[in-house]
């Protein structure tokens, strides 16, 4: 598709521009990334598996995996990547996204569980205000 | 321990702090990055609000019902073959050939530019639909999610005219380089962010 760079596609990096890849690389992670969007494309659309929970865990297991194919096959990020300041910078970020996506997703699942179902006529809650 | 005996010279602060000097040749690509790890924090937060909203639906419709799947998937081949050219449009600018470089960044522009087009007219069809935002938690929180990441490509797109003028006029210099690394870390950015939207709020969105 690409006669004009596919001719040679080894590409040393002769220069330190070790995270602006190659050919290769970015055929590589366009393939890998293409399996990994049709799957769960054919999880939901083709129902394979019977169960709901198993579904959504594979969608997110198989979305978790093209995010790492993104960062290393177009993003090109390595620890020689600006002398690993952007790996430290993605580690750190990494670890502060899974807590605000993994704590705020627990407290609230386990505050709707737990929640007492509201009553007809509501909790009284105009007797609660202090008087005046 | 026994660090104080002959500390003339102490050497053991120097691990606390960095001895280096930072990489000033690219600081700017260093520094981009650090923005786009800012950017992952709006876009988590905003994964989250969808997350505890996402099936609030205030009797209105659910994901299964206005959710277009045909759709997202042609969305989704425009932004990752768009971002695989872009990667070609870098790999041309290391060769110095102004001119594939300005053709493969053209192609990925328009792909682009499709894919907006599609996302504005899905976006039209829902709100006609009386889908838009202010129907219920779950729409606004898609509107929110799915609206941003729109808006970065929209930035995305008037930022890659803009260096194509520039690359037109300049061409491949030092300044010029720098700028189209950081759109191109940009550009990639928004296709892994559309990762989690097309799985999370589409994929999964359908099955709650």
């Amino acid at each position: 598709m690409n006669s004009s760079t596919s001719s040679q596609s080894q590409t040393a990096p002769h220069d330190a521009h070790a995270h602006e890849g190659s050919v290769k690389s970015y055929l590589t992670g366009f393939v890998l990334a293409a399996i990994l969007t049709v799957i769960p494309f054919w999880l939901v659309m083709g129902h394979p598996i019977d169960s709901r929970g198993w579904t959504i865990f594979l969608i997110l297991a198989l979305a978790v995996v093209q995010i790492f194919v993104h960062i290393v096959y177009f993003l090109h990020l390595d620890m020689r990547s600006e002398g690993g300041w952007n790996m430290m910078a993605f580690v750190f970020t990494a670890i502060l996204v899974i807590i605000v996506l993994g704590a705020s997703i627990w407290v609230m699942w386990t505050e709707n569980k737990l929640m007492m179902p509201m009553a007809e006529h509501g909790q009284n809650m105009h007797m609660s205000m202090p008087d005046k | 321990m026994n660090t104080t005996v002959a500390n003339t010279v102490p050497t053991a602060p120097t691990d606390f702090y960095c001895v280096q000097e930072p990489p000033a040749h690219n600081g700017t690509l260093v520094g981009f990055w650090i923005y786009l790890m800012s950017d992952c924090f709006i876009f988590a937060s905003l994964f989250v609000s969808y997350a505890v909203l996402g099936t609030n639906y205030a009797g209105g419709p659910t994901g299964a019902e206005i959710l277009d799947l045909n759709g997202l998937a042609v969305s989704t081949a425009l932004l990752l073959v768009s971002s695989v050219v872009f990667g070609f449009a870098m790999l041309a600018m290391q060769k110095r050939n102004k001119g594939a470089m300005l053709g493969w960044l053209a192609v990925a522009g328009i792909l682009a530019a499709v894919f907006l087009s599609l996302e504005v007219r899905e976006f039209l069809h829902m709100i006609a639909e009386g889908a838009g935002p202010d129907r219920s938690a779950f729409l606004s929180a898609f509107f929110t999610l799915v609206g941003t990441h729109g808006l970065h490509v929209t930035v995305g797109c008037l930022w890659l005219i803009v260096l194509m003028v520039q690359l037109a006029r300049f061409g491949i210099n030092d300044a010029n380089v720098r700028r189209l690394q950081c759109l191109s870390m940009f550009w990639h950015f928004l296709d892994l962010i559309w990762v989690g939207v097309f799985s999370y709020v589409y994929l999964v969105g359908v099955l709650l």
